[in-house]
C-alpha cells in the first residue's frame, strides 16, 4: 500500500462517512411532521393495506 | 379517479426505501472491480465528480418531480410527466420510466435467487467442499451452460429459489408502501449494514492468511484496490470516465422510474433535499466504505492478483468469493452471511421495481391492489420465465440488462433532467425542490442542473453508445476503428442470436403495450383527473 493508496482510501471512505453522518444527524434532528408525513390510514378502505 | 391514499410512515422510512433500492449487488461486486481495474486514485476522482454533477442533481430533480406529481394525485412516471408537462404528449415522456423497472425486475429476481441459493448452499457446506470447481458449480446452478436446465428444483439448482423470491416480492408489494416496502427496508437495510460490517472486520483482521505467501496480506490487498496509478494519465482515459459516471448513475438508482414513484407518496410539506442527499450518502457508504474494503482485498489475500483480474461482477461474486470464503477460517458462516447480505441488497431493490407498475395500473385504470398485483405478476412472470429458460451464457439476462437496464436508463434520465432544467425551468424547479426543505442546496447547483448535468450526461451517453453499440476503440484519426459490439451483432450480424432477438422483441412489445396503456390512461386522467394529494 503506497502513501497515495492510503490517501485515496482515507479521503474516499472518510468523505462518504462524513457526508453520511452529517445527513443522518440532520435527518434525526429535523422534526417529523406528525399527521402530515405519518398519514398511513387509507382513505379508501377498499384499497387498505392488508 | 379514485386510487389508494398510501404514504410513508416516517422520513427515515422513505430514505431507507430509496437507499434500499439503490444498494444492490453493484455496490459490493461491480464498484470494487472497476476501482481496482482503473486504479484507485484517478477512478475515485472521476467517480466523485460524477457523484456531484450527475448523481446528486438528478436525484434532487427526480425526488422533486415525484413529490410534485404526487401532490397533484399522480404516482407513476407517465402520470407525473402528464401532470408536469403541459402537453398532451407529456405523459409519453415517462413511459420508459415504467418499462425499465419492469424489465429489470424480470432478470433481477433471477439474480436475487442466486444469492438466496448460494446462501443456503454455503450454510449446508456445499460451497466449501474440497476440490469443488466453482465455475462449474455456478454454470450448473444458474443454467449458464445449457438452456432450460435452470428449470430444475433441487438445492443445487436455482429453480426453487426463483419461485421463493417471486412469491416473497409479490407478497411484500401486495402489503403496500408502508406495511410492505417500508417495513422490509426498515429491517433489511440495518441488517445489511451490520452484516457488511461483520464481514469487513473479518476481512481486515485476516493479516496474512497463508504464511507461505507473505505478499498476499491485508495491506497489499487494500493496496491492490486503492493504490493510484498515474492520476493525470488516468483522467485522460475516456473509458475511465465512462466507467465512473456509469457506476454512479446506476448505483444511485436515479432516472429509471423508482424514485419518482417512491417520492410521490410524500406530501408537499415533506423535505426532499436532505432526504435525497441522505439516500445517496447511505448508498455511498455501502459502496465505497463497505464494498470498497471487503471484496477485492479479501480476494487478493487468498487468490492473489491473478485470481481477480478479468473477473466481471458475477465472476467475482459467485466464483471468486466462494473460493475465498472456503479458504477462510469460519468460512461457511461468513459465506452464508455474505450471500444473505447480497440477498437483502437485492430484495430491497427488486421490490422497488414493482411499485411503479402497481402505481400506474391503480391510478391509470382504477385497478384494486389484488388486480394490479396479479396483472403485473403475469407480465413479469413471462419475462422472468424467458430469462430463466434461456439461461445459456446468461444471454437473455444480458440482453435485457443492456437494452433496458442500461441504455433506456440513460434516455429516461436525460429526459428527466432536461424537463426539470429547461422544460419547467430551473427557477421553478428550484422553488419546488425547496418546498418543505430541511436544508438548502448550494445555489451553484442551479447552474450545474441547468448546464453541467445535461451536458455531462449527454456526453457520457454518447460515449456509451460509441463504445458499447458502435464499438469505437477510443482512438482518433486513422487509428479510429468502429466494430459493432456483440449486442448489435446478436441482432443484425451474420450469426444472430435468436434469444437476443426474442429478448429485444419482448422489450419492444412491452414498450408498445405501455405506450398504448399510457394513451388510454391519459384519456382517463383527462376525463376523470385524480384527486390532488393531501397537502
Amino acid at each position: 500500500m503506497t502513501p497515495g493508496g492510503w490517501i485515496s482510501l482515507i479521503l474516499s471512505v472518510g468523505g462518504v462517512l462524513t457526508l453520511f453522518s452529517w445527513c443522518i444527524y440532520r435527518v434525526l434532528k429535523a422534526p417529523e411532521r406528525e399527521h402530515d408525513l405519518a398519514h398511513i390510514e387509507p382513505q379508501d378502505r377498499a384499497h387498505a393495506d392488508e | 379517479m379514485s386510487h389508494p391514499k398510501e404514504a410513508w410512515s416516517s422520513r427515515l422510512g422513505i430514505i431507507l426505501a430509496v437507499a434500499g433500492s439503490a444498494v444492490g449487488l453493484g455496490n459490493f461486486l461491480r464498484f470494487p472491480g472497476l476501482a481496482a481495474q482503473y486504479g484507485g486514485g484517478a477512478f475515485m476522482i472521476a467517480y466523485f465528480i460524477s457523484f456531484l454533477l450527475i448523481g446528486i442533481p438528478i436525484g434532487w430533480a427526480e425526488w422533486t418531480f415525484g413529490r410534485h406529481g404526487g401532490s397533484l394525485g399522480y404516482r407513476s412516471s407517465p402520470g407525473i410527466f402528464h401532470a408536469i408537462v403541459k402537453s398532451r404528449y407529456g405523459k409519453f415522456l415517462g413511459t420508459i420510466g415504467l418499462v425499465i423497472p419492469i424489465v429489470i425486475y424480470t432478470y433481477y429476481c433471477y439474480i436475487e435467487a442466486w444469492c438466496l441459493g448460494y446462501a443456503l448452499n454455503a450454510a449446508v457446506g456445499n460451497l466449501s467442499q474440497p476440490g469443488l470447481n466453482y465455475g462449474e458449480f455456478f454454470a450448473n446452478f444458474t443454467g449458464a451452460m445449457t438452456d432450460g436446465v435452470a428449470l430444475r428444483f433441487g438445492i443445487y439448482d436455482v429453480g426453487i429459489f426463483v419461485l421463493i423470491v417471486f412469491v416473497l416480492n409479490f407478497y411484500f408489494i401486495y402489503r403496500g408502501i408502508s406495511k410492505g416496502i417500508e417495513t422490509v427496508c426498515k429491517y433489511a437495510m440495518p441488517a445489511l449494514i451490520l452484516i457488511a460490517v461483520i464481514v469487513l472486520v473479518r476481512v481486515l483482521t485476516l493479516g496474512t492468511p497463508d504464511p507461505a505467501k507473505p505478499d498476499q496480506n491485508v495491506i497489499n490487498g487494500l493496496g491492490f484496490m486503492w493504490n493510484p496509478r498515474d492520476i493525470a494519465e488516468g483522467l485522460k482515459n475516456p473509458q475511465l470516465w465512462l466507467a465512473a459516471a456509469g457506476q454512479i448513475f446506476f448505483t444511485l438508482s436515479i432516472g429509471f422510474g423508482v424514485i419518482i414513484t417512491y417520492s410521490s407518496y410524500l406530501s408537499r410539506k415533506d423535505d426532499v433535499v436532505l432526504s435525497s442527499l441522505t439516500a445517496c450518502a447511505t448508498n455511498e457508504v455501502c459502496e465505497v466504505g463497505l464494498g470498497g474494503l471487503i471484496t477485492i482485498p479479501a480476494a487478493f489475500m487468498f487468490l492473489g492478483a491473478a485470481g481477480i483480474v478479468g473477473q466481471g461482477t458475477f465472476g467475482l461474486g459467485f466464483q471468486v468469493l466462494p473460493q475465498v470464503f472456503a479458504r477462510m477460517p469460519g468460512g461457511e458462516i461468513f459465506a452464508t452471511i455474505f450471500f444473505i447480505l447480497l440477498f437483502l441488497a437485492a430484495i430491497t431493490s427488486s421490490l422497488s421495481m414493482l411499485q411503479p407498475g402497481i402505481a400506474f395500473l391503480e391510478e391509470g385504470f382504477g385497478l384494486k391492489r389484488k388486480a394490479s398485483v396479479a396483472f403485473l405478476g403475469l407480465v413479469t412472470a413471462c419475462g422472468s420465465l424467458f430469462v430463466w429458460y434461456f439461461s445459456k451464457d446468461l444471454k437473455a439476462l444480458d440482453t435485457f440488462d443492456f437494452w433496458a437496464g442500461t441504455l433506456m436508463i440513460f434516455v429516461q434520465a436525460t429526459i428527466l433532467i432536461i424537463v426539470f432544467a429547461w422544460g419547467i425551468g430551473v427557477e421553478k424547479g428550484w422553488q419546488l425542490m425547496h418546498e418543505g426543505a430541511v436544508i438548502r442546496a448550494p445555489s451553484v447547483f442551479k447552474f450545474v442542473i441547468k448546464y453541467v448535468t445535461p451536458t455531462f450526461l449527454l456526453a457520457v451517453f454518447v460515449l456509451f453508445l460509441l463504445n458499447n453499440v458502435f464499438g469505437w476503440n477510443f482512438a482518433f484519426g486513422e487509428a479510429a476503428r468502429f466494430e459493432p459490439t456483440s449486442y448489435v451483432r446478436d441482432l443484425i450480424g451474420p450469426e444472430p442470436s435468436q434469444v437476443a432477438r426474442a429478448g429485444v422483441l419482448f422489450i419492444g412489445a412491452l414498450f408498445v403495450s405501455i405506450l398504448t396503456l399510457t394513451h388510454l390512461a391519459g384519456k382517463n386522467w383527462t376525463t376523470r383527473p385524480p384527486s390532488p394529494g393531501r397537502n
